[in-house]
């Protein structure tokens, strides 16, 4: 038995160690016997202090790292590479003119949008509070797309708070550590959200693909279905809140693995493999926060007054042409915004978009010299009798007669 | 003629570390491995811990010390990922064990045999870590990525020729 033991002792220490770990494996894979877990993949208490114990044994190196590296980036952006910041300050002024105009134009639409929300008692989340994290590390692995943020359970960071970018979506905290915490990527395979396709309004489960890519492939062929859609997040998964932009799917191709399903892949507003910094959705309410209620009062008195000076405007310069004008007048009666005198009560446009002159078809106006093939000599169809001339009034009909009545 | 003794080539070629360059080496390694940028872990797929797992197991020629100091270092990453404990471990004992065998059979020294060597185990380990995912925690998502995997061990190859060459300069004849 010993010269068994010594002869093959490599071996068999090989064996014991992979054996052992296929058995930590089997322990850790377990699925909870009561109740469903939310996080899919989430670890146990033991298994998850292994981890805090071996990210705090990385995070003091990747810290100091991260700092130099921001301090000479600093360094460099703040102080000495300020070529084109003048430059930069003009776009960006012009930007936000352009944004201003351009919110000015949805408040109104917004508003719209709330109150047929209240009416309807849909329950919206919007972001309430948020923290700004840096990212220090990865995870070295291209088997996991994990990286690790600065902040941890010190920020109020917990498992499962949505993270994102101003372009977009990013992914969600999976474990938080007392200074750290992981950011487990959309485009992890065991990453999950819910989105919603924009222009179809199709509900879809987005996932991490093999190679690093996001994909969607819940959703059968459908000709509506087309690349350059937009994706946001339905809000359904409980972790997104609903109407975050995500990304804009790229390819649309048959899931040889899942027929009749299509594999559809998304290029995510946020580029995942350059993130830097994020922020972490702490809080969400059911009411507009006060700033962006503030921010939307605004606009909504800004687009009202930008629409009375329109109408002041249009009322008092002349018309080019007198049909333009009635078309106007005809547009704008439907609206209920009219002063301008009306002699008759038919619409000049027929199935107009209220607000929007010139959107219908304008209803054509009487000939000078009627003829029968002019609009409204001729009887509808359903007045006229077989057999009738054209013209002569219609006869009633008269019920029939006995014969012996004739005589 | 001076009688010579019969040493073998485990005896002659098998070298030792300090404990401090043993530690330190692959700590470096993965503190390395977790500054590197995402697109390119995403792009290139170096593994520098493996890298460490592969010299330390073949320039000790222990297949026991290959075992141990792979699962080590394995489980210290597994640690850093989502996955859950013992995929990269596992991978990383086999590829220990394998490389201090292989290190009593070939020169180790030699340019050529360690590019092979180190082009030939990164496969491997991707292989492995399929196998893993696939069958051990029956994960229907886990894909074999051909051209990734190749891309990945040219790219472990020309890390792990200079930086074996380096790691030479720590190393002890015992």
């Amino acid at each position: 038995m010993d010269s068994f033991l010594q002869r093959f002792k490599n071996p068999l220490v090989l064996i014991a160690i992979v054996l052992a770990q296929v058995l930590a494996l089997a322990v850790q894979v377990q699925k909870p016997l009561h109740g469903f877990s939310a996080r899919d993949g989430a670890d146990g208490p033991r298994v998850s202090l292994l981890r805090s114990w071996i990210s705090a044994v990385f995070t003091p190196i990747e810290r100091g790292k991260n700092a130099s590296s921001f301090g000479v980036r600093n360094l460099w952006f703040g102080y000495i590479n300020l070529r084109h910041t003048h430059q930069e300050n003009e776009d960006l002024k012009k930007e936000i003119a352009r944004l201003k105009l351009e919110q000015d134009e949805f408040a109104e639409d917004a508003a719209q949008g709330r109150r047929l929300q209240a009416l309807m008692a849909f329950k919206q989340r919007y972001v309430q509070q948020t923290v700004g994290a840096q990212i220090i590390g990865t995870s070295g692995s291209d088997q996991s797309q994990i990286l690790l943020l600065d902040k941890g359970a010190d920020f109020g960071l917990k498992p499962d708070q949505a993270v994102m970018t101003p372009d977009g979506v990013v992914g969600k905290i999976r474990d938080v550590f007392p200074h750290t915490a992981q950011l487990l990527l959309l485009n992890d395979p065991t990453s999950g959200a819910g989105v919603l396709l924009v222009s179809t309004r199709m509900r879809a489960i987005l996932r991490g693909g093999p190679n690093g890519q996001v994909i969607i492939t819940n959703l059968t062929a459908d000709s509506r279905l087309k690349p350059g859609e937009q994706v946001v997040t339905s809000g359904g998964d409980q972790v997104f809140p609903r109407g975050l932009p995500v990304g804009v799917i790229t390819s649309i191709a048959p899931d040889p693995q899942h027929q009749p399903y299509l594999m559809i892949t998304l290029k995510p507003n946020a580029d995942l493999s350059r993130l830097e910094e994020v922020l972490v959705i702490t809080g969400t309410t059911g009411t507009l926060p006060a700033d962006a209620l503030a921010d939307a009062t605004t606009a909504e008195g800004v687009a009202e007054a930008n629409k009375r000076a329109a109408d002041l405007i249009a009322e008092r310069l002349p018309s080019l042409h007198d049909d333009a004008g009635q078309a106007a007048t005809g547009a704008a009666g439907s609206t209920g915004a009219t002063n301008s005198p009306k002699t008759d009560s038919v619409p000049d446009l027929v199935r107009g978009t209220p607000g929007i002159p010139n959107s219908g078809l304008p209803r054509p106006r009487p000939a000078l010299h009627p003829d029968r093939y002019s609009p409204g000599t001729v009887e509808p169809a359903q007045d006229l009798q077989p057999g009738a001339r054209p013209g002569t009034p219609p006869t009633e009909a008269k019920p029939p007669q006995d014969n012996q009545d004739d005589h | 003629m001076r009688e010579r003794s019969y040493t073998s080539r485990q005896e002659l070629d098998q070298y030792a570390f300090r404990p401090l360059v043993a530690l330190l080496i692959p700590l470096a390694c993965m503190v390395v491995q977790v500054l590197l940028p995402p697109w390119l872990l995403a792009k290139v797929g170096i593994d520098l811990p493996l890298l460490a797992v592969i010299y330390f197991a073949v320039a000790r020629r222990s297949p026991i010390a290959g075992t141990i100091t792979g699962t080590i270092i394995g489980l210290f990453q597994d640690g850093l990922t989502n996955l859950p404990f013992g995929v990269y471990g596992i991978a990383k004992a086999v590829i220990g064990y394998i490389a201090a065998n292989i290190g009593f059979a070939v020169d180790m020294d030699n340019t050529v045999n360690r590019a092979i060597m180190n082009f030939a185990f990164s496969l491997a380990q991707s292989g492995m870590l399929y196998l893993i995912k696939r069958w051990v925690l029956a994960d229907v998502t886990a894909h074999l990525l051909p051209i990734h995997e190749v891309i990945a061990a040219v790219a472990n190859t020309a890390a792990g020729v200079p930086l074996f060459f380096l790691l030479d300069r720590f190393r002890i004849r015992e």
